[in-house]
């Protein structure tokens, strides 16, 4: 989390994208010279099987606002079914994110192929624009499990 | 009860197994015993007290228990499906464990007192039991009970909770996780943590802090979801023994749920049949995949 000069709320985000296809299509955007939000640093893994939920949730205790998840078409995985394994894990924890109340929109999965700049943009541009109308990531931010308002409470504590 | 102890006695006493797990009478309830001679075959007993699922006993990573020799556990419907998926994951070999399973009628949330099963007492798991008799067993014994009190409550106040904006399950999922004293006890208990060393144990790199703060309670609690979803046997133990009374039994649900509309999958004591996280097919549905 982060404002820019001017104030306004300015999401931090990480993207883990697999090496063979989405890296790969971010990096032909680059290349193509697309403009989009700066807001995401890209983490390159070999598959997006190799992306555990914990990576995911690492970063939001690190205090990222927002993550994509994203990796090669199915049936292009590089090493055959590595994202098929992946689509199912993601799945469950997908739903199971959203049933603890984190919103789903600050973690997008997608599938970018090596030859999708423009879709890397448009996938970027968008997940910027929904975890801004959301805000910053706070559920971590308290300072002990006993709660904000009770911590505060202590003498000599702020928030 | 007179089966169950003649059953043990007379496998005690021909040689095939070594050790028989089952539940006897302790100083606060029933409580798991392990008999290995055939005059203390007495000490068995089946009731509502019996909570404890023993196929935790199985697992390897409680080698104590595997020295006693070969095993015999006595198993309700529940336990049956931890003991299916130990042997689906090839935990344990089917010929090295015979399985006792009894008809169960329900049992108490609380075990230490002897009282008759109501629909306030009940453990919550048990309304609407679809496992009451174990289909994975070599000896079934009992006669079938009259089926567990209660409405399924479970399925209630999770469809209360998806009904919930964001904020508000975050809000209550923050207020139970909040009691978290990461102790632990869930893990344990659980027949299905059978990992040697659990990734909340790791500290380099350590990816679940380990002290009882949001962060790591959420990460803890999340994960241990996950990596039970399509394996959890829904026995119960992890909400029985959590000292901080956080209802995991709605996350344990929650994922069986979510399982169960997503692939179809529901748990079940047939080992044959694989579990669903680990295998794939093409057409899986990814509505949420952009």
């Amino acid at each position: 989390m982060g404002n820019d000069k001017d104030g306004a709320f300015q999401p931090r985000m990480v993207a883990f994208v697999c090496n063979w296809c989405t890296y790969t299509g971010a990096d032909l955007a680059g290349t193509s010279r697309l403009t989009m939000e700066p807001n995401v640093r890209i983490v390159r893994l070999p598959c997006s099987g190799r992306i555990d939920p914990l990576f995911v949730l690492k970063a939001f205790e690190r205090g990222v606002d927002g993550v994509i998840v994203s990796g090669c078409h199915p049936g292009d995985c590089h090493y055959t079914s590595g994202n098929l394994h992946a689509r199912r894990r993601f799945a469950v924890f997908h739903d199971m994110l959203d049933f603890l109340g984190v919103e789903p929109d600050r973690l997008t999965f997608s599938w970018v192929s090596a030859s999708e700049g423009l879709k890397w943009r448009e996938i970027v541009d968008d997940a910027v624009e929904r975890v801004r109308a959301l805000g910053p990531f706070s559920r971590f931010d308290i300072h002990s499990a006993r709660g904000k308002a009770e911590f505060a409470s202590e003498p000599g504590r702020q928030a | 009860m007179k089966e169950l102890r003649d059953l043990a006695r007379t496998l005690l006493t021909d040689g095939s197994v070594q050790v028989v797990i089952g539940w006897e009478d302790g100083p606060a309830g029933a409580r798991p015993a392990f008999v290995t001679k055939a005059e203390d075959a007495d000490r068995l007993i089946f009731d509502p007290r019996c909570v404890h699922n023993l196929a935790a006993y199985l697992s390897p990573r409680r080698p104590h228990v595997g020295r006693l020799g070969k095993a015999a556990v006595v198993v309700k419907g529940c336990d049956a499906r931890a003991v299916a998926a130990l042997l689906r994951e090839s935990q344990i070999q089917r010929e090295d464990v015979v399985i006792i399973g009894v008809r169960c009628g329900g049992v108490l949330a609380d075990p230490s007192r002897r009282v008759d099963l109501t629909a306030e007492n009940v453990s919550e798991r048990c309304s609407g039991c679809e496992a009451r008799e174990p289909g994975l067993a070599d000896h079934l014994v009992g006669e079938m009970p009259p089926p567990p009190p209660g409405e399924r409550s479970r399925e209630t106040r999770i469809e209360e909770l998806e009904a919930m904006s964001a904020a508000e399950r975050s809000a209550f999922w923050q207020a139970e996780f909040s009691r978290c004293v990461r102790c632990n006890a869930c893990r344990q208990v659980c027949p299905l943590c059978t990992c040697d060393r659990c990734v909340a144990d790791k500290t380099q790199p350590q990816w679940i802090e380990q002290s009882a703060h949001e962060r790591g309670i959420f990460a803890w609690q999340l994960t241990r979801a996950l990596h039970h979803a399509g394996r959890c046997a829904d026995c119960g133990e992890c909400a029985r023994v959590c000292p901080a009374g956080i209802p995991l039994g709605l996350l344990n649900r929650q994922a069986a749920r979510i399982v169960e509309r997503r692939f179809g999958y529901r748990a079940t004591d047939d080992p044959s049949i694989p579990a669903p996280i680990g295998a794939f097919r093409s057409d899986d549905g990814q509505e949420f995949i952009r």
